[in-house]
């Protein structure tokens, strides 16, 4: 069973994972650096403007999970949202990758214990967010209700329901170790 | 407390643009109260207040300033995974 993380007295992040519990959030996170790779319409792009993080085309995203990680930044203005999002998504999709990839390697050298830096500690945080995203998403939950219907629904719709459950709880004890003081 | 850094954020709207914040079922209450502080340096106090209106009114403005400004705190809303989106003040 996982233990819920805390703050060490020297100032570390700690938690617990059992084997297949680590395993699993590792598969999770690996999910969604597969999906943020998704969005990836750099390969096609003016080098200079790559440069500084400017694209031609930043294509609004279908995918509803990958639409909720890169929302429209203006609401009634088409042409300001896809402005904004020419400057800013391919930054933000690499800040999002690079958070995953850090868990992925923080989760691989992790023996059950897992010992987290504050920087460490907030990439955990932002990734676990990302990736509740995402499952919330796929399962269509609306509000706190619907949760509790899939939680009682029968095969894979009830497993990832109890999947995000799991991560809700992990991610609030997480943060609240990171908002305790030393 | 500091109380008087209270009242700035939703009434005085003189500058051009804000930043609003929409609630979602996924954000935990604790993780966007978290984001305020972290972010924009807000007191508890203030960080917790703005996330209970997002909570209970749906969306709360959580910064003001130009253009530019208030898109870079749209933009590290995004960065967290909060559901953030820039308008003009009126």
């Amino acid at each position: 069973m996982a233990h819920a993380f805390n703050r060490t007295l020297t100032g570390k992040i700690a938690g617990r994972l059992d084997p297949v519990e680590q395993a699993l959030l590792r598969s999770l996170v690996l999910q969604l650096a597969q999906l943020l790779h998704e969005t990836d319409d750099s390969a096609s792009q003016d080098p200079l403007a790559q440069l500084v993080g400017i694209q031609e085309l930043a294509e609004r995203p279908e995918d509803p999970a990958l639409l909720r990680l890169f929302p429209d930044a203006y609401r009634d203005d088409e042409s300001a949202a896809n402005d904004f999002r020419r400057y800013t998504q391919a930054r933000l999709r690499e800040t999002k990758t690079n958070r995953a990839d850090a868990v992925i390697e923080i989760l691989d050298r992790a023996d059950n214990k897992i010992e987290l830096s504050d920087a460490e500690a907030q990439s955990m945080l932002a990734v676990m967010n990302d990736t509740r995203l995402v499952l919330a998403s796929r399962l269509g939950l609306t509000d706190e209700l619907k949760l509790d219907e899939l939680l009682l629904a029968e095969a894979d719709q009830g497993g990832v329901a109890h999947l995000y459950e799991w991560l809700t709880w992990l991610q609030e004890t997480l943060v609240r170790a990171i908002m305790q003081k030393n | 407390m500091n109380t008087a850094v209270l009242p700035e954020i939703s009434v005085e709207l003189s500058l051009p643009f804000v930043c609003t914040v929409w609630n979602d079922p996924v954000n935990l209450m604790s993780y966007v109260t978290h984001v305020f502080m972290a972010y924009f340096g807000y007191p508890k106090e203030l960080a917790e207040k703005l996330m209970l209106q997002v909570h209970h009114e749906g969306r709360a403005y959580v910064s003001h300033g130009d253009r530019e400004k208030v898109e870079r705190d749209v933009a590290a809303m995004h960065e967290y995974g909060l559901w953030a989106t820039i308008e003009k003040a009126n």
